[in-house]
Protein backbone atom coordinates (compact mmCIF):
# COMPACT_ATOMS: atom_id res chain seq x y z
CA UNK A 1 0.00 0.00 0.00
CA UNK A 2 1.47 3.51 -0.35
CA UNK A 3 1.86 5.80 1.86
CA UNK A 4 -1.28 7.59 3.41
CA UNK A 5 -1.53 11.05 1.64
CA UNK A 6 -2.62 12.29 5.17
CA UNK A 7 -0.40 14.71 7.17
CA UNK A 8 2.53 14.52 4.30
CA UNK A 9 3.83 16.87 1.98
CA UNK A 10 5.63 14.65 -0.11
CA UNK A 11 4.62 10.77 -0.20
CA UNK A 12 7.16 8.63 -2.29
CA UNK A 13 6.35 4.73 -2.84
CA UNK A 14 8.45 2.35 -4.65
CA UNK A 15 9.42 5.33 -7.14
CA UNK A 16 11.99 4.93 -9.70
CA UNK A 17 13.42 6.76 -12.72
CA UNK A 18 15.42 5.90 -15.68
CA UNK A 19 17.31 7.28 -17.74
CA UNK A 20 18.49 4.89 -20.79
CA UNK A 21 19.86 2.08 -18.80
CA UNK A 22 20.66 4.12 -15.90
CA UNK A 23 18.67 4.37 -12.71
CA UNK A 24 18.86 7.72 -11.00
CA UNK A 25 16.27 6.62 -8.75
CA UNK A 26 15.33 3.29 -7.59
CA UNK A 27 12.71 2.01 -5.22
CA UNK A 28 12.60 5.23 -3.05
CA UNK A 29 10.21 5.05 -0.38
CA UNK A 30 9.81 7.93 1.59
CA UNK A 31 7.19 10.49 3.51
CA UNK A 32 8.30 14.16 4.32
CA UNK A 33 5.35 14.73 7.18
CA UNK A 34 3.53 18.51 6.17
CA UNK A 35 5.00 21.69 7.47
CA UNK A 36 8.34 20.05 7.94
CA UNK A 37 11.50 20.83 5.61
CA UNK A 38 13.60 18.13 3.95
CA UNK A 39 17.21 18.67 3.12
CA UNK A 40 18.27 16.82 0.24
CA UNK A 41 22.41 15.75 0.17
CA UNK A 42 24.17 13.08 -1.80
CA UNK A 43 27.05 13.62 -4.18
CA UNK A 44 26.98 14.41 -8.22
CA UNK A 45 24.80 12.27 -10.10
CA UNK A 46 23.53 10.57 -6.71
CA UNK A 47 19.43 11.51 -7.78
CA UNK A 48 19.01 14.77 -5.96
CA UNK A 49 17.95 17.15 -9.30
CA UNK A 50 15.76 13.79 -10.88
CA UNK A 51 13.86 13.92 -7.25
CA UNK A 52 13.30 17.43 -7.25
CA UNK A 53 12.13 17.16 -11.30
CA UNK A 54 10.04 14.14 -10.53
CA UNK A 55 8.05 16.16 -7.25
CA UNK A 56 7.93 19.31 -9.89
CA UNK A 57 6.32 16.83 -12.43
CA UNK A 58 8.82 18.25 -15.31
CA UNK A 59 9.49 14.31 -15.24
CA UNK A 60 6.97 11.20 -14.66
CA UNK A 61 8.29 8.09 -12.42
CA UNK A 62 9.34 5.28 -14.90
CA UNK A 63 7.57 2.45 -11.67
CA UNK A 64 6.14 3.48 -8.28
CA UNK A 65 3.76 6.29 -6.97
CA UNK A 66 4.75 9.61 -5.77
CA UNK A 67 1.99 11.85 -4.08
CA UNK A 68 2.76 15.64 -3.71
CA UNK A 69 0.82 17.49 -1.32
CA UNK A 70 -1.77 14.77 -1.23
CA UNK A 71 -2.34 14.75 -5.62
CA UNK A 72 -0.83 12.31 -7.44
CA UNK A 73 2.00 13.38 -9.37
CA UNK A 74 0.76 11.86 -13.14
CA UNK A 75 -2.96 11.78 -13.00
CA UNK A 76 -3.43 15.20 -10.78
CA UNK A 77 -0.19 16.66 -12.77
CA UNK A 78 -1.42 19.63 -13.45
CA UNK A 79 -3.07 20.39 -9.89
CA UNK A 80 0.43 19.69 -8.71
CA UNK A 81 1.93 22.10 -10.46
CA UNK A 82 0.51 25.25 -9.70
CA UNK A 83 1.24 24.35 -5.83
CA UNK A 84 4.84 23.91 -6.40
CA UNK A 85 7.16 26.37 -7.70
CA UNK A 86 10.64 24.85 -8.89
CA UNK A 87 14.08 26.86 -8.51
CA UNK A 88 16.19 24.44 -10.96
CA UNK A 89 20.23 24.32 -12.60
CA UNK A 90 18.20 26.20 -15.58
CA UNK A 91 16.96 29.30 -14.76
CA UNK A 92 13.82 29.03 -17.11
CA UNK A 93 14.57 32.54 -18.27
CA UNK A 94 14.42 34.12 -21.99
CA UNK A 95 17.74 35.74 -22.51
CA UNK A 96 16.22 38.29 -24.58
CA UNK A 97 13.63 39.10 -22.08
CA UNK A 98 13.84 42.08 -19.67
CA UNK A 99 13.97 40.50 -15.78
CA UNK A 100 10.68 42.59 -15.49
CA UNK A 101 9.37 40.94 -18.79
CA UNK A 102 10.38 37.63 -17.59
CA UNK A 103 7.98 38.07 -14.53
CA UNK A 104 5.28 39.87 -16.09
CA UNK A 105 5.05 37.01 -18.70
CA UNK A 106 4.91 34.55 -15.74
CA UNK A 107 2.17 36.69 -14.10
CA UNK A 108 0.05 36.33 -17.06
CA UNK A 109 0.40 32.56 -17.37
CA UNK A 110 -0.71 32.61 -13.42
CA UNK A 111 -4.02 34.67 -14.45
CA UNK A 112 -2.63 37.56 -11.81
CA UNK A 113 -5.04 40.34 -11.92
CA UNK A 114 -2.03 42.95 -12.05
CA UNK A 115 1.25 41.32 -13.64
CA UNK A 116 3.10 44.59 -13.60
CA UNK A 117 2.61 45.02 -10.44
CA UNK A 118 3.74 42.09 -8.94
CA UNK A 119 6.81 41.83 -10.91
CA UNK A 120 7.62 45.34 -9.79
CA UNK A 121 7.61 44.49 -6.77
CA UNK A 122 9.36 40.92 -6.84
CA UNK A 123 12.23 42.57 -8.57
CA UNK A 124 12.29 45.08 -5.56
CA UNK A 125 12.14 42.48 -3.48
CA UNK A 126 15.03 40.29 -4.72
CA UNK A 127 17.59 43.67 -5.14
CA UNK A 128 16.88 43.76 -9.58
CA UNK A 129 15.09 47.37 -9.72
CA UNK A 130 17.92 49.01 -10.99
CA UNK A 131 18.69 46.53 -13.92
CA UNK A 132 14.69 45.55 -14.25
CA UNK A 133 14.80 46.73 -18.25
CA UNK A 134 18.05 45.09 -18.95
CA UNK A 135 17.81 41.78 -20.98
CA UNK A 136 18.87 39.07 -19.16
CA UNK A 137 21.66 37.66 -21.36
CA UNK A 138 23.70 41.09 -20.07
CA UNK A 139 22.87 39.75 -16.30
CA UNK A 140 25.19 37.57 -14.31
CA UNK A 141 25.18 33.88 -13.00
CA UNK A 142 24.12 35.85 -9.09
CA UNK A 143 21.24 38.11 -10.59
CA UNK A 144 19.95 35.37 -12.97
CA UNK A 145 19.59 33.06 -9.97
CA UNK A 146 17.57 36.33 -8.00
CA UNK A 147 15.92 36.66 -10.81
CA UNK A 148 15.03 33.16 -10.49
CA UNK A 149 14.23 32.84 -7.24
CA UNK A 150 11.74 36.24 -8.22
CA UNK A 151 9.75 33.77 -10.83
CA UNK A 152 9.28 31.49 -7.58
CA UNK A 153 8.03 33.89 -5.37
CA UNK A 154 5.83 34.80 -7.69
CA UNK A 155 3.45 31.74 -8.29
CA UNK A 156 3.40 31.79 -4.23
CA UNK A 157 3.42 27.85 -4.28
CA UNK A 158 2.71 25.69 -1.55
CA UNK A 159 5.89 23.87 -1.99
CA UNK A 160 8.99 25.06 -2.73
CA UNK A 161 11.65 22.88 -4.20
CA UNK A 162 15.68 24.48 -4.02
CA UNK A 163 18.03 22.91 -6.42
CA UNK A 164 21.39 24.38 -5.11
CA UNK A 165 20.17 27.80 -4.47
CA UNK A 166 23.01 29.25 -2.78
CA UNK A 167 25.50 28.29 -5.68
CA UNK A 168 26.62 31.36 -7.70
CA UNK A 169 25.56 33.98 -5.41
CA UNK A 170 27.64 36.30 -3.55
CA UNK A 171 28.10 36.42 0.57
CA UNK A 172 25.08 39.05 0.16
CA UNK A 173 23.24 37.08 -2.48
CA UNK A 174 23.67 33.60 0.30
CA UNK A 175 21.93 35.92 2.80
CA UNK A 176 19.32 37.29 0.74
CA UNK A 177 18.88 33.74 0.16
CA UNK A 178 18.69 32.33 3.14
CA UNK A 179 16.01 35.46 4.17
CA UNK A 180 13.56 34.25 1.06
CA UNK A 181 13.43 30.47 2.16
CA UNK A 182 13.18 31.88 5.92
CA UNK A 183 10.37 33.64 4.25
CA UNK A 184 8.58 31.09 2.35
CA UNK A 185 8.80 28.92 6.19
CA UNK A 186 7.12 31.34 8.04
CA UNK A 187 4.68 31.87 5.36
CA UNK A 188 4.00 27.80 5.91
CA UNK A 189 5.42 26.63 2.87
CA UNK A 190 7.29 23.28 2.62
CA UNK A 191 10.64 23.65 1.77
CA UNK A 192 12.42 21.40 0.33
CA UNK A 193 16.46 22.19 -0.57
CA UNK A 194 19.43 19.91 -2.33
CA UNK A 195 22.76 21.43 -1.42
CA UNK A 196 26.00 20.08 -0.90
CA UNK A 197 26.37 22.99 1.90
CA UNK A 198 25.27 20.74 4.52
CA UNK A 199 25.77 22.68 7.70
CA UNK A 200 23.76 25.45 5.84
CA UNK A 201 20.99 23.42 5.33
CA UNK A 202 20.50 21.94 8.55
CA UNK A 203 19.83 24.98 9.66
CA UNK A 204 17.23 25.39 7.54
CA UNK A 205 15.85 22.03 7.64
CA UNK A 206 14.20 19.86 9.71
CA UNK A 207 14.27 16.63 8.07
CA UNK A 208 17.37 15.28 5.79
CA UNK A 209 17.11 12.10 3.00
CA UNK A 210 20.74 11.47 1.74
CA UNK A 211 21.01 9.67 -1.60
CA UNK A 212 23.70 7.66 -2.70
CA UNK A 213 23.37 5.83 -6.78
CA UNK A 214 19.51 6.86 -6.56
CA UNK A 215 18.51 4.88 -3.07
CA UNK A 216 18.16 6.31 0.14
CA UNK A 217 20.71 5.66 2.35
CA UNK A 218 21.65 6.96 6.20
CA UNK A 219 23.63 10.16 6.30
CA UNK B 1 -0.70 30.26 0.19
CA UNK B 2 -3.36 30.06 -2.28
CA UNK B 3 -2.59 28.81 -5.48
CA UNK B 4 -3.33 31.34 -8.53
CA UNK B 5 -6.56 30.73 -10.52
CA UNK B 6 -5.62 28.85 -13.86
CA UNK B 7 -6.07 30.43 -16.95
CA UNK B 8 -7.69 28.54 -20.27
CA UNK B 9 -5.93 27.12 -23.14
CA UNK B 10 -6.92 30.83 -25.53
CA UNK B 11 -5.77 33.28 -22.96
CA UNK B 12 -2.46 30.57 -22.49
CA UNK B 13 -1.94 30.91 -26.59
CA UNK B 14 -2.53 35.14 -26.26
CA UNK B 15 -0.04 35.38 -23.50
CA UNK B 16 2.66 33.43 -25.64
CA UNK B 17 2.28 34.84 -29.01
CA UNK B 18 2.74 37.96 -27.31
CA UNK B 19 5.67 36.52 -25.67
CA UNK B 20 6.96 34.95 -28.95
CA UNK B 21 6.43 38.32 -30.71
CA UNK B 22 8.19 40.41 -27.80
CA UNK B 23 11.33 38.37 -28.45
CA UNK B 24 11.25 38.46 -32.25
CA UNK B 25 10.73 42.17 -32.10
CA UNK B 26 13.40 42.57 -29.83
CA UNK B 27 15.82 40.32 -31.79
CA UNK B 28 14.56 40.56 -35.32
CA UNK B 29 17.47 37.79 -36.38
CA UNK B 30 14.78 35.48 -37.65
CA UNK B 31 12.15 37.50 -39.70
CA UNK B 32 15.83 39.28 -41.35
CA UNK B 33 17.99 35.59 -41.32
CA UNK B 34 14.34 34.28 -43.49
CA UNK B 35 13.99 37.34 -45.71
CA UNK B 36 17.53 36.76 -47.38
CA UNK B 37 17.38 32.99 -47.00
CA UNK B 38 14.24 32.55 -49.37
CA UNK B 39 15.30 35.66 -51.56
CA UNK B 40 18.94 33.98 -52.21
CA UNK B 41 16.95 30.48 -53.04
CA UNK B 42 14.71 32.81 -55.65
CA UNK B 43 17.57 34.07 -57.11
CA UNK B 44 19.62 31.05 -57.55
CA UNK B 45 16.48 29.05 -59.39
CA UNK B 46 16.31 31.92 -61.86
CA UNK B 47 20.30 31.43 -62.05
CA UNK B 48 19.94 27.82 -62.22
CA UNK B 49 17.62 27.62 -64.72
CA UNK B 50 18.89 29.89 -67.44
CA UNK B 51 17.06 32.84 -69.37
CA UNK B 52 14.07 30.34 -70.37
CA UNK B 53 11.84 32.46 -69.21
CA UNK B 54 8.63 30.83 -70.32
CA UNK B 55 9.98 27.72 -68.16
CA UNK B 56 10.48 30.15 -64.95
CA UNK B 57 7.23 32.00 -65.54
CA UNK B 58 5.02 28.35 -65.76
CA UNK B 59 7.09 26.98 -62.34
CA UNK B 60 6.95 30.64 -60.57
CA UNK B 61 4.51 28.77 -58.31
CA UNK B 62 6.59 26.03 -57.42
CA UNK B 63 9.82 27.75 -56.92
CA UNK B 64 7.82 29.90 -54.68
CA UNK B 65 7.05 27.30 -52.16
CA UNK B 66 10.42 25.40 -52.37
CA UNK B 67 11.42 28.77 -51.26
CA UNK B 68 8.73 29.54 -48.23
CA UNK B 69 9.69 25.26 -47.59
CA UNK B 70 13.19 25.65 -47.33
CA UNK B 71 13.01 29.08 -45.00
CA UNK B 72 10.22 27.48 -43.08
CA UNK B 73 13.34 25.07 -41.67
CA UNK B 74 15.09 28.00 -40.50
CA UNK B 75 12.07 29.14 -39.04
CA UNK B 76 10.36 26.39 -37.02
CA UNK B 77 13.94 25.47 -35.65
CA UNK B 78 14.58 29.03 -34.41
CA UNK B 79 11.41 28.76 -32.94
CA UNK B 80 11.97 26.34 -30.27
CA UNK B 81 15.46 27.22 -30.09
CA UNK B 82 14.06 29.96 -27.61
CA UNK B 83 12.41 27.55 -25.77
CA UNK B 84 15.64 25.42 -25.31
CA UNK B 85 18.00 28.13 -23.86
CA UNK B 86 17.89 27.80 -20.32
CA UNK B 87 14.94 24.90 -20.03
CA UNK B 88 12.20 28.02 -20.93
CA UNK B 89 9.87 25.73 -22.13
CA UNK B 90 9.66 23.51 -18.80
CA UNK B 91 9.31 26.88 -17.17
CA UNK B 92 6.02 27.46 -19.31
CA UNK B 93 4.93 23.42 -19.14
CA UNK B 94 5.68 23.78 -15.27
CA UNK B 95 3.69 27.18 -14.45
CA UNK B 96 1.62 25.56 -15.71
CA UNK B 97 0.71 25.66 -19.13
CA UNK B 98 -1.82 23.79 -21.17
CA UNK B 99 0.48 22.22 -23.76
CA UNK B 100 -2.35 22.42 -26.43
CA UNK B 101 -1.72 26.50 -26.14
CA UNK B 102 1.51 26.03 -26.38
CA UNK B 103 0.87 23.99 -29.85
CA UNK B 104 -0.91 26.89 -30.92
CA UNK B 105 0.66 29.60 -29.84
CA UNK B 106 3.72 28.36 -31.99
CA UNK B 107 2.34 27.14 -34.99
CA UNK B 108 0.10 30.42 -35.11
CA UNK B 109 3.38 32.47 -34.64
CA UNK B 110 5.25 30.37 -37.29
CA UNK B 111 2.10 30.95 -39.27
CA UNK B 112 2.16 34.39 -39.56
CA UNK B 113 5.75 34.75 -39.94
CA UNK B 114 5.53 32.50 -43.12
CA UNK B 115 2.75 34.29 -44.47
CA UNK B 116 4.90 37.71 -44.08
CA UNK B 117 7.63 35.98 -45.58
CA UNK B 118 5.39 35.12 -48.66
CA UNK B 119 4.43 38.82 -48.69
CA UNK B 120 8.01 40.12 -49.21
CA UNK B 121 9.03 37.10 -51.52
CA UNK B 122 5.73 37.51 -54.35
CA UNK B 123 7.01 40.66 -55.58
CA UNK B 124 10.20 39.34 -55.87
CA UNK B 125 8.93 36.71 -57.43
CA UNK B 126 7.03 38.64 -60.43
CA UNK B 127 9.60 40.81 -61.11
CA UNK B 128 12.24 37.83 -60.93
CA UNK B 129 10.21 35.64 -63.50
CA UNK B 130 8.49 38.20 -65.21
CA UNK B 131 4.40 36.55 -63.92
CA UNK B 132 1.60 38.21 -63.93
CA UNK B 133 -1.40 37.47 -61.49
CA UNK B 134 -4.22 36.96 -63.51
CA UNK B 135 -6.47 36.47 -60.49
CA UNK B 136 -6.84 38.54 -57.76
CA UNK B 137 -4.77 39.09 -54.78
CA UNK B 138 -7.51 37.60 -52.77
CA UNK B 139 -6.80 34.52 -54.36
CA UNK B 140 -3.32 34.46 -53.38
CA UNK B 141 -3.43 35.73 -50.57
CA UNK B 142 -5.83 32.95 -49.29
CA UNK B 143 -3.53 30.55 -51.05
CA UNK B 144 -0.10 31.81 -49.24
CA UNK B 145 -2.58 31.65 -45.45
CA UNK B 146 -4.03 27.81 -46.22
CA UNK B 147 -0.16 27.17 -47.43
CA UNK B 148 1.54 28.32 -44.98
CA UNK B 149 -0.99 26.84 -42.23
CA UNK B 150 -0.40 23.26 -43.48
CA UNK B 151 3.47 24.03 -43.27
CA UNK B 152 3.38 25.56 -39.77
CA UNK B 153 1.12 22.60 -37.80
CA UNK B 154 2.92 19.48 -38.85
CA UNK B 155 6.18 21.78 -38.87
CA UNK B 156 5.29 22.55 -35.12
CA UNK B 157 5.67 19.75 -33.84
CA UNK B 158 8.27 17.79 -35.70
CA UNK B 159 10.19 21.10 -34.87
CA UNK B 160 9.41 20.15 -30.89
CA UNK B 161 10.56 16.81 -31.31
CA UNK B 162 13.57 17.19 -32.95
CA UNK B 163 14.71 20.20 -30.57
CA UNK B 164 15.97 17.58 -28.33
CA UNK B 165 17.60 15.49 -30.66
CA UNK B 166 21.46 16.24 -31.23
CA UNK B 167 21.41 15.97 -35.24
CA UNK B 168 18.00 18.36 -35.23
CA UNK B 169 19.06 20.28 -38.21
CA UNK B 170 18.61 17.69 -40.29
CA UNK B 171 15.88 15.49 -38.39
CA UNK B 172 13.59 18.25 -38.82
CA UNK B 173 13.58 17.93 -42.78
CA UNK B 174 13.68 14.23 -42.84
CA UNK B 175 10.72 14.67 -40.71
CA UNK B 176 8.44 17.04 -42.42
CA UNK B 177 9.11 16.78 -46.11
CA UNK B 178 7.83 13.55 -47.10
CA UNK B 179 4.64 14.51 -44.95
CA UNK B 180 4.20 17.78 -46.18
CA UNK B 181 4.39 16.74 -49.73
CA UNK B 182 0.94 16.91 -51.16
CA UNK B 183 -0.04 20.22 -49.11
CA UNK B 184 2.83 21.94 -50.55
CA UNK B 185 1.69 20.57 -53.92
CA UNK B 186 -1.97 21.86 -53.65
CA UNK B 187 -0.27 25.03 -52.42
CA UNK B 188 2.08 25.04 -55.64
CA UNK B 189 -0.47 24.37 -57.96
CA UNK B 190 -3.08 26.72 -56.57
CA UNK B 191 -0.70 29.67 -56.68
CA UNK B 192 0.26 28.37 -60.53
CA UNK B 193 -3.74 29.06 -61.47
CA UNK B 194 -3.52 32.21 -59.75
CA UNK B 195 -0.83 33.49 -61.53
CA UNK B 196 -1.63 31.83 -64.97
CA UNK B 197 -5.63 31.87 -64.57
CA UNK B 198 -8.10 28.94 -64.11
CA UNK B 199 -10.15 28.73 -66.94
CA UNK B 200 -11.37 24.88 -65.93
CA UNK B 201 -12.25 25.95 -62.40
CA UNK B 202 -9.70 24.02 -60.57
CA UNK B 203 -9.01 26.43 -58.04
CA UNK B 204 -11.76 25.88 -55.38
CA UNK B 205 -10.98 22.71 -55.64
CA UNK B 206 -7.35 22.87 -54.41
CA UNK B 207 -8.15 25.01 -51.55
CA UNK B 208 -10.51 22.28 -50.61
CA UNK B 209 -7.72 20.57 -50.48
CA UNK B 210 -5.52 22.32 -48.93
CA UNK B 211 -8.16 23.20 -45.55
CA UNK B 212 -8.97 18.98 -45.45
CA UNK B 213 -4.95 18.60 -45.05
CA UNK B 214 -5.35 21.91 -42.44
CA UNK B 215 -8.16 20.02 -40.69
CA UNK B 216 -6.01 17.22 -40.40
CA UNK B 217 -2.63 18.68 -39.37
CA UNK B 218 -4.14 21.25 -37.03
CA UNK B 219 -6.26 18.42 -35.36
CA UNK B 220 -3.57 15.95 -34.81
CA UNK B 221 -1.11 18.89 -34.19
CA UNK B 222 -3.76 19.69 -30.78
CA UNK B 223 -4.69 16.20 -30.13
CA UNK B 224 -0.65 14.97 -29.93
CA UNK B 225 1.85 18.25 -28.58
CA UNK B 226 1.04 17.36 -25.36
CA UNK B 227 2.33 13.77 -25.70
CA UNK B 228 5.73 15.62 -27.99
CA UNK B 229 6.45 17.68 -25.33
CA UNK B 230 5.54 15.63 -21.95
CA UNK B 231 7.97 13.19 -19.99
Amino acid sequence: MPPSSLGTALAFHDVSKRYGRTWALARLTYALPAGRSLLLTGHNGSGKTTLLRLVATALSPTAGQLQVLGRDSVTERDAVRREVGLLSHASFLYEDLSAHQNLVVLGRLLGLESPEDAAHALLTKVGLTRRSDSPVRHFSAGMRKRLAIGRLLMKKPALALLDEPFGELDPAGIRDMEGFIAELKAAGVTVVLATHLIEQGMTLCEERLHLQDGRAVAA
Amino acid sequence: MSAPRPIGVLRTTLVLMRKDLLIEWRTRARLNALVFFAMATLLLFSFALGPDTRLLERNAGGYLWLAILFASVLSLGESFRVEAENACLDGVRLAPSDARAIFLSKALGNTALLVALGVLLIPVMVALFGVKIVLGLGDLGLTLVLGCLALSAPGTVYSAIASNARARDVLLPLLLFPLIVPSLLAAAKATTLVLQGDPMHQLGSWFGLLSGFNLIYWGLGFLLFPKVIED
